[in-house]
């Protein structure tokens, strides 16, 4: 018996051997490759040579793409679901042909490619330049992907069902001892964690229709988002969480949190992507989109804040 | 406990030496018989598979984004004891699920044993169920049921997610295990039935004291096998569950930090599980393999 015993941890020594050898490698350090200086953001594009496919610019985002964000329909037989981003309408579709545009793309030159959350941030090859899909920065993120610069400052809001006692909160206080949700790898779950502190364990749900879908099926009292999906879900003609209001939104706490563009570690487009930023900011531009897809279409400024107290 | 095999007699221990007719080809087999030698051979050759699949993976030009991404020991160490912490969600769901999955099984294996035109529509149901409920991905069933019932607001039925989610569970494995019996009770001999009739025992007491206990004994195997799915099907009651399980809780720091190890953190948590059982499983079956040669024999 004992020989039997020994020759069994020998052998799951060797089984141990084999699993270090997986994962004992060197590990360099990643190169973030610096962005190539250039006059304006259309001679640093021409200077890029990573494209996926030369000639074009592929932008990626996720399906179904959400309004206000994207707009404008899809086709029938499209692929993609609610929204073809190719239309050029809602925030996100015109920031994109804006930024597209500034570095010397023609529209006809943008194509658009699926690019589901997950995916944006996996090691590996991609089949688009950048993916703009409402993503937050965060530093710990930074380590997996580059950003861009800020294209949108980014508060979180409240909905609920109206009527409810939730709706009466006035602070971040008053959300206490609520059961709030958020769709799951959102910033809006990680403010309900680190700002709220709710006394009952907050929920995350894979998407955003499953958060709707929770707060439909009165699992929870009250779901956390991004301001503008909160309006857009909230809507008097949509109301995807029936009977709901937009209670209020959430006060910045920290560094103001906001969306960038992601790009593969170490792609140079970054560098250009950030100089058509930067060029459609100082020509106003980018707040004319703002205004237009954002504030105009779905009321942003007139929610009421939380008090922090 | 030893290669003997728990409580069971001693009767038919093998002489020493003699190969084990009982033993199938499991990991060890092979070592056992070659000694020492076969020992090296199998640590040599294990290091030098390793040494090369080490090698093989290291060199892909994309190896260093790849480990970062998912086998990143810090992000192991933070994630782990939070994913720990929420595992223990997962076992209770599987503990009552399976309460009440062998119960309703038995039930729904019995209904389809039942003999006679009388009682047609009984199996009739029963076939039904088990067609319907095993066909039906149980994801959907966790979806239909966990957001659905409770959206129906009806007085009197629990509105928790949570209770319809691990229901789900039930309805769908209860459909398989059910499966799992009635191949049981179709293996029982029909002489033992008949034996117990010429007994004088009522057909209910021949089913409860006669066909069903060998039944069962006999599917404990592909019974536990069904455990093991249950217990990583855990994971599904999360899709509509307020409060993260051990799976949940890894995807929500996955996406926090962009970074895919906690997936692994959560994979190693179901293993640590699913494995002694799995293991438990095989020496079950070879010793009832063996027990059953052994029987032949005399």
């Amino acid at each position: 018996m004992r020989g039997s015993t020994v020759r069994k941890i020998l052998v799951g020594l060797a089984v141990l051997g084999l699993l270090a050898a997986g994962c004992a490698s060197e590990n360099p350090v990643l190169s973030s490759g610096s962005p190539p200086v250039g006059e304006t953001a259309a001679d640093c594009a021409k200077g890029v040579t990573t494209y996926v496919s030369p000639g074009a610019l592929i932008v990626g985002t996720d399906n179904p793409a959400y309004p206000p964000y994207f707009q404008g329909g899809a086709a029938k037989g499209s692929q993609w679901k609610l929204n073809d981003p190719a239309t050029g309408k809602g925030f996100e579709s015109a920031v994109a042909y804006a930024v597209a545009g500034a570095m010397g793309f023609s529209a006809d030159e943008v194509r658009w490619a699926v690019a589901p959350f997950n995916q944006t941030y996996a090691p590996g090859a991609k089949s688009w330049d950048f993916a703009i899909e409402q993503i937050s920065y965060s530093a710990k993120r930074a380590r997996a992907v580059d950003f861009s610069d800020s294209y949108y400052d980014v508060n979180q809001a409240l909905v609920a069902v109206k009527g409810s006692p939730i709706t009466n909160a006035a602070s971040l206080a008053d959300l206490k001892g609520y059961t709030l949700a958020a769709p799951l790898g959102t910033t809006s779950y990680d403010y309900i964690v680190d700002v709220i502190k709710p006394t009952k364990e907050p929920g995350a749900f894979s998407s955003l229709s499953d958060t709707v879908a929770a707060i439909n099926a009165h699992q929870v009292d009250g779901i956390v988002v991004d301001l503008p999906t909160a309006l857009f879900i909230a809507d008097p003609f949509v109301q995807e969480v029936k009977n709901s209001v937009v209670v209020g939104q959430f006060p910045t706490v920290g560094t103001p949190e906001h969306f960038g563009m992601t790009f593969v570690k170490g792609n140079p487009l970054v560098g250009c992507v950030n100089q058509a930023l930067a060029e459609l900011k100082s020509e106003g531009t980018l707040q004319a989109i703002t205004t237009k897809w954002l504030s105009e279409k779905t009321n942003v400024g007139a929610v009421p804040v939380f008090s922090t107290s | 406990m030893g290669a003997g095999g728990g409580g069971a007699p001693e009767l038919y221990e093998l002489p020493p030496g003699e190969p084990d007719p009982g033993r199938g080809p499991g990991i060890l087999s092979g070592l056992r018989q070659e000694g020492a030698r076969g020992v090296l051979i199998a640590v040599v050759s294990t290091f030098v598979v390793a040494a090369a699949i080490a090698f093989a993976v290291s060199r892909s030009p994309n190896w260093p984004a790849v480990k970062e991404a998912f086998f990143n020991g810090e992000e192991f160490r933070s994630s782990f004891p939070d994913i720990a912490a929420k595992f223990i969600r997962n076992v209770e769901y599987f503990v009552v699920a399976e309460v009440f999955i062998l119960a309703f099984a038995l039930l729904l294996a019995v209904m389809r044993s039942l003999s006679g035109p009388v009682f047609f529509p009984i199996r009739a149901l029963s076939i039904l169920y088990t067609d319907l409920f095993r066909g039906i991905p149980t994801i959907l069933v966790v979806y239909l049921l966990g957001f659905g019932v409770p959206s129906l607001s009806l007085t009197g039925v629990p509105s928790s997610a949570t209770f319809w989610a691990v229901v789900a569970l039930i309805l769908s494995y209860s459909a398989y295990v059910a499966e799992v019996y009635r191949a049981g009770i179709e293996s029982v001999h029909p002489s033992q039935a008949a034996a117990a009739r010429s007994l004088g025992l009522s057909r209910w007491k021949t089913f409860r004291f006669v066909v069903i206990p060998q039944a069962v004994r006999r599917v404990v195997p592909p019974l536990l096998n069904d455990f093991v799915g249950l217990q990583k099907d855990t994971a599904l009651v999360a899709f509509v569950v307020v409060v993260p399980e051990a799976f949940k809780e890894a995807q929500i720091i996955q996406n926090a930090d962009f970074n895919f190890t906690p997936l692994l953190a959560a994979a190693l948590l179901f293993l640590l599980v699913t494995i002694p059982m799995t293991r438990l499983v095989d020496w079950l079956v070879s010793r009832q393999r063996r027990r059953r040669q052994v029987a032949t024999a005399l």
